[in-house]
C-alpha cells in the first residue's frame, strides 16, 4: 500500500503546478505544505513523545526573520540564510529544552508560551527588524541559478521538503531511536531501565521539531517576500498545535490532513463569519477553540484515525533469518558474588520503608524476596535498580559500587528488571516492545535511522527479540499489539524484554501475579530453564508454592526490616516467619 | 534614576504585582485541585473590567448574553447526558433549574439595573455576580468529563477554551477598549511619592483576599476539602469529597478572583476584550516561580513580576513584555536546579 501510495502522492504534489490548476489552489497547497512541516514536528513532539510546545510559531519566525534580514540587508545566498536560521532555532530549542525537559511535562509548554511571547514582542519592537511593519522586499528564492518565484515554481520545493520530512519521520519512528522516543510518553522509568536516556531523546525530538519549523519559516519568507510579527504570534503557535491534534496526534499523515483542513476551513471562516456576525474580527478562533475541545473529548485520536481505519496494515516482514546475533557479554563464573546489598535504607519523610537490609546474590542462584504486603520489597527493587536514591547503605555489583548511579547506567552493567505493574508501549507490537530491550546493545542514532543505514542492526535486534520471545514461548504472538495481550502474556513479554538486554542478573517483580495456574507452571519452567542456562534471578513473589519450589535462597522482609535469610527449608521452619504471616498465639 | 523615581516605580510595581498575585493564587488553586493549567484565567479579568465599564456607560454588558449562552449550553449538555443515562425527567428538570437559576436571575437584575446608573459599588457587585458563574459553567462544559485525562490534554483543552473565550469576548464586547474611572480619587503624599487612592484600594483588597483565602483553606470545611483533593484526589473521593464539586468550587473561586482583579485593574489601564491573556500570563510567570504549588512563593513571584515590569518599562519601555516573559528562563533554571527529579505521575 505504502509502496505505491507515497510515490504517487509525491508525484502529484511535484507535478501539480504543471497541471491546469488555478493559482488560488497552488497558493493554498503551498500554505498546507508549510503548515505540514510545522505540524509534523508537533506530531512527533506531542503525539509520539507526549511533550507540548506552543512556541512553534516562534521557531517559524526565527527561520523567516533570519532569511528576511540576511537576504535584504546583506544580500546573502538562501543556503546561508537557511543554515543560520536553522542554527538559531536549534540553539533556542536546546536552551529551552535543557532548562525544562528534566522537570515535569508542563514546564515545557509554559516556557514555550513565554518564549513565543517574548520573541514576538522583540520582533515587533526592534528597529532593525522593522518593528510592526516587518521586513519588505525579500528577493525570490534562487537555487542553482533557477528563480523559483513565489507560486508554481516554489510549490515543488515546499512539498519536496515536507514529504522528505514525512519520510524521515516515518523512518525514525520505525527504528531504535524511534522506539526510544515512543517510550517517552508513558513515563521515564521503563525507558531508563532499558538503558535509554529519556532526557536526551526529549531534547532530540524538541530540537527536531524546532528545526522543521525553522525550515518552514525560511520557505515562508521567500514565498511571502515580506515578514511581519503577526504570523509568528502565540495564537499561531496554538493553531499549529490545533492542526496536529485535529489531524491525529501521533500520526505522520495526520499532520498533513490537519494542516489541510485547518487552512481550507480557516479561509472559508474568515470570509463567512464576519459576514454572518456583521463586524470584522478573528471570529474563527471561536470555532477552532470549540472544535479543539470537542476533538479531545470525543475523537482524541484525530481525523486520521478515521482514514487509517480503512488502510490495510501489514505485519513486519520477517527478514532477519540467519543474521549474526548481537554480541553477548561475558557471563560471570558460576558462584561469583554478583550483587551485594549492604545495610540498605530508604526513608520517605517519616516512613522508614527499607531499614538496613543486607543480602547477596551469587551467580546461578535464584533468590526470592518474600514478605507481607507493604514490607518494602518493591522499594528495595527500586533501590537496587537505581529508580530511587538510597537514604543509606551501599549496593555493590561484582565488587563495584552502584548506589547513586542512574538506572540506565545500572541496566547497562547487566542488571535488568520487570515491573510489578506491567510497563510497556501498548500501541507497538510485542516484537517491537521486546526489541526495546536490545537498546543498550545497539548503536544506531537518529541520523543513521533517517538514512536507513541502521537496517543491518535492526535485523539483529529483531532476531534477538524473536529469539527471546521463543525462549519464553511467545514467539507466535510477536506481531500482535502489546496492548491487546492478556496480563499473563504481558508479564512474559516483560521478561523477554528484560532478557533482550542480555543481563547477568534478572530482577522479576511479582512475575506470577495475576497468572493462571498453568501459566504459573510454565513460568516456573521458563525460570528453571534460565537458571540452567546460567542466569541469576532475584524475584519478589507472594505465591509460596511457586517460590519454595524454585528458589535456592529466600530473604524474608516485614515492615521494611529483614527477618531472615536462608534456604526455603530454613525459612519454612522459622517461627519468626510464621509469626509474620500467620500472627502469633497470645 | 533618583530615589523618587525609584519610589514611584516600586509603588507602581507593587500595585500591579498585587493583582498578579491574586491571579497567581487562582492559577495555583485551580492547578492543585484539578490539575488544569488554566490559561484563560486572564479572560475573567478582561470580562470583569469590561462589564463594569459598560454598566458605567449605562449599557447592558455583553456578559449578560454570554452568561446566558453558557448556561444554556451546560443545561443542554446535562439534558443530553441525562437522557442517555435514562434519568427521570423530574430530576433532569431540577438539575436544569439549579444550573439556570443564578445566571438567569443575575441577568435579569443586570437588564433592569443597567440603565438606572446605580452607584459604582453596586455596579461592581453586579459585575462580580455576573462574571463569577462563568467559572463553574466553563468547568462543567469543557473539563468535567475529562477530569481524569493527563495534565497535558487538560492544558490543550485550556488553550481551546482560551481561543473560544477570546473570540466570544470580541463578539459580545466588541473591539472597543475601556478605561474605568477610579474607585477613589484621593491622593496621598508619602515623602515625595504620591499614592493614589486606587493603588491603596488594590493593595488593601489584594491583602484582604489573600487573608480571606488563607482563612478559607485553614478554617472552613470546604477549604479543607479542596486541600484534601489537591493532595490526593482518590483519597479525598474515598472520604466522600466529590472531585467534581471540588473542581467547580475551585473554578468558581478562580472566576471570582479574576472578576475582582478586573475591577481593580480597570482604572489603571485600558482594557480590551483580549487584554486578559497577557495579564493572566504574568500571573502564570509568578505561578511557575512557585512551581505551581506554593501559595507564598506565588505571592513573592507576583510582586517580583510587578517590580520587574515597572522598572523594565522605565529602562526599556518597548521591551517590558520581553523582559517579563524572558524572566521565566532564569526562573526555570532555578527551579530545575531546585528539584531536578520531579517526575510526572
Amino acid at each position: 500500500m505504502f509502496r505505491w501510495a507515497f510515490p504517487a502522492f509525491a508525484a502529484v504534489m511535484m507535478l501539480l503546478p504543471a497541471l491546469p490548476v488555478p493559482d488560488f489552489w497552488i497558493t493554498q497547497s503551498i500554505y498546507i505544505g508549510l503548515y505540514s512541516l510545522v505540524a509534523l514536528g508537533l506530531v512527533l513532539l506531542t503525539g509520539v513523545a507526549g511533550l507540548i510546545s506552543f512556541g512553534q510559531a516562534a521557531f517559524v519566525g526565527v527561520g523567516a526573520y533570519t532569511a528576511a534580514f540576511l537576504s535584504t540587508k546583506l544580500g546573502v545566498s538562501p543556503w546561508l540564510t537557511l543554515l543560520v536560521g536553522a542554527t538559531l532555532a536549534v540553539a533556542a530549542a536546546l536552551v529551552l529544552g535543557a532548562l525544562t525537559l528534566r522537570m515535569s511535562g508542563h514546564y515545557l509548554p509554559l516556557a514555550t508560551i513565554a518564549w513565543g511571547l517574548a520573541l514576538n514582542y522583540s520582533m515587533a519592537n526592534m528597529e532593525w527588524l522593522g518593528k510592526y511593519d516587518g521586513i519588505l522586499g525579500i528577493p525570490t528564492l534562487q537555487l542553482f541559478g533557477v528563480d523559483l518565484g513565489t507560486g508554481r515554481g516554489l510549490h515543488p520545493l515546499v512539498w519536496a521538503l515536507a514529504l522528505l520530512a514525512a519520510l524521515a519521520a516515518l523512518r525514525l519512528l520505525d527504528s531504535r531511536p524511534g522506539r526510544a522516543i515512543r517510550a517517552l510518553k508513558n513515563g521515564s522509568t521503563m525507558a531508563e531501565a532499558m538503558g535509554i536516556s529519556t532526557f536526551r531523546y526529549k531534547l532530540t525530538v524538541f530540537v527536531f521539531a524546532a528545526f522543521l519549523a525553522a525550515v518552514s519559516g525560511w520557505l515562508f519568507a521567500y514565498f511571502q517576500r515580506s515578514v511581519s510579527p503577526s504570523p509568528f504570534s502565540i495564537n499561531k503557535g496554538i493553531e499549529y498545535l490545533f492542526m496536529a491534534v485535529l489531524g491525529g496526534v501521533g500520526q505522520v499523515w495526520g499532520a498533513f490532513l490537519g494542516s489541510g483542513v485547518v487552512r481550507l476551513v480557516e479561509d472559508q471562516l474568515q470570509v463567512l463569519l464576519p459576514r454572518l456576525i456583521g463586524t470584522s474580527g478573528n471570529f474563527e478562533t471561536i470555532v477552532f477553540g470549540i472544535v479543539l475541545v470537542v476533538v479531545l473529548k470525543y475523537a482524541p485520536d484525530g481525523l486520521w484515525s478515521f482514514v487509517g481505519r480503512w488502510l490495510p496494515s501489514h505485519p513486519r516482514r520477517r527478514d532477519w533469518a540467519g543474521v549474526t546475533p548481537l554480541p553477548r557479554r561475558a557471563k560471570p563464573a558460576r558462584g561469583e558474588r554478583l550483587l551485594d546489598v549492604q545495610a540498605v535504607r530508604k526513608q520517605f519523610g517519616g516512613l522508614l520503608a527499607v531499614n538496613d537490609v543486607s543480602f547477596g546474590v551469587h551467580s546461578g542462584d535464584i533468590v526470592a524476596l518474600i514478605g507481607p504486603n507493604g514490607a518494602g520489597k518493591s522499594t528495595l527493587f527500586n533501590l537496587v535498580t537505581g529508580v530511587l536514591p538510597l537514604s543509606g547503605g551501599a549496593v555493590q555489583w561484582r565488587g563495584q559500587s552502584i548506589g547513586g548511579k542512574p538506572s540506565r547506567a545500572i541496566a547497562r552493567l547487566g542488571i535488568s528488571r520487570t515491573f510489578q505493574h506491567v510497563k510497556m508501549i501498548p500501541e507497538m507490537t510485542v516484537l517491537e516492545n521486546v526489541a526495546l530491550g536490545g537498546y543498550g546493545r545497539s548503536r544506531s542514532g537518529v541520523l543513521r535511522a533517517v538514512l536507513r543505514l541502521d537496517r543491518a542492526e535492526e535485523r539483529q535486534l529483531f532476531a534477538e527479540a524473536e529469539a527471546q520471545l521463543a525462549r519464553i514461548g511467545l514467539a507466535e504472538r510477536m506481531h500482535e499489539l502489546a496492548g491487546n495481550l492478556a496480563l499473563g502474556p504481558q508479564r512474559l513479554m516483560e521478561i523477554a524484554r528484560a532478557l533482550a538486554t542480555d543481563p547477568a542478573l534478572l530482577l522479576l517483580d511479582e512475575p506470577a501475579a495475576g497468572l493462571r495456574h498453568h501459566e504459573k507452571r510454565s513460568l516456573a519452567a521458563v525460570l528453571r530453564q534460565l537458571k540452567d542456562e546460567g542466569m541469576s534471578l532475584l524475584l519478589v513473589e507472594h505465591d509460596m508454592d511457586f517460590v519454595m519450589g524454585l528458589a535456592d535462597r529466600v530473604v524474608v522482609m516485614e515492615f521494611g526490616t529483614q527477618l531472615i535469610e536462608g534456604t526455603p527449608a530454613e525459612v519454612q521452619a522459622s517461627p519468626a516467619v510464621r509469626a509474620a504471616y500467620l500472627g502469633t498465639e497470645h | 534614576m533618583d530615589a523618587t523615581i525609584a519610589g514611584i516605580l516600586a509603588l507602581d510595581g507593587l500595585t500591579n504585582g498585587a493583582i498578579y498575585a491574586l491571579l497567581a493564587l487562582a492559577t495555583v488553586l485551580v492547578f492543585t485541585v484539578t490539575r488544569v493549567i488554566f490559561i484563560p484565567q486572564g479572560e475573567f479579568v478582561a470580562f470583569g473590567a469590561l462589564t463594569l465599564a459598560l454598566l458605567q456607560a449605562g449599557r447592558v454588558p455583553g456578559t449578560v448574553w454570554f452568561l446566558l449562552v453558557l448556561a444554556a449550553a451546560v443545561t443542554l449538555q446535562d439534558l443530553v447526558n441525562g437522557m442517555r443515562q435514562r434519568r427521570p425527567p423530574i430530576r433532569l428538570l431540577a438539575q436544569a433549574a439549579r444550573t439556570l437559576a443564578w445566571p438567569v436571575a443575575v441577568s435579569l437584575l443586570a437588564l433592569w439595573a443597567a440603565p438606572k446608573g446605580l452607584p459604582m459599588l453596586a455596579q461592581a457587585a453586579l459585575t462580580v455576580a455576573l462574571v463569577t458563574p462563568f467559572g463553574p459553567l466553563i468547568y462543567r462544559l469543557a473539563y468535567e468529563s475529562l477530569a481524569d485525562a493527563s495534565v497535558l490534554v487538560l492544558l490543550i483543552v485550556s488553550v481551546g477554551v482560551h481561543f473560544a473565550l477570546v473570540g466570544l469576548g470580541l463578539y459580545f464586547f466588541g473591539a472597543e477598549g475601556f478605561r474605568n474611572p477610579s474607585f477613589w480619587d484621593q491622593r496621598f503624599s508619602l515623602g515625595g511619592v504620591t499614592l493614589s487612592g486606587q493603588a491603596l484600594i488594590i493593595i488593601v483588597a489584594s491583602l484582604a483576599l489573600i487573608v480571606g483565602l488563607w482563612l478559607f483553606f485553614d478554617r472552613s470545611l470546604s477549604g479543607k476539602a479542596l486541600r484534601a483533593t489537591a493532595v490526593n484526589r482518590l483519597g479525598a473521593r474515598l472520604m466522600g469529597i466529590s472531585s467534581n464539586s471540588a473542581g467547580r468550587l475551585s473554578f468558581t473561586m478562580a472566576a471570582f478572583i479574576g472578576a475582582l482583579s478586573g475591577l481593580l485593574i480597570g482604572p489603571t489601564t485600558t482594557v480590551f476584550y483580549d487584554s486578559g491573556f497577557l495579564i493572566g500570563l504574568k500571573g502564570f510567570v509568578a505561578a511557575v516561580f512557585a512551581g505551581l504549588a506554593s501559595y507564598p512563593l506565588a505571592l513573592v513571584g507576583a510582586l517580583g513580576v510587578g517590580l520587574l515590569e515597572s522598572f523594565g518599562s522605565f529602562w526599556a519601555s518597548a521591551y517590558k513584555e520581553v523582559i517579563v516573559f524572558g524572566s521565566i528562563l532564569p526562573v526555570l533554571l532555578w527551579r530545575s536546579l531546585r528539584d531536578p527529579h520531579s517526575e510526572e505521575h
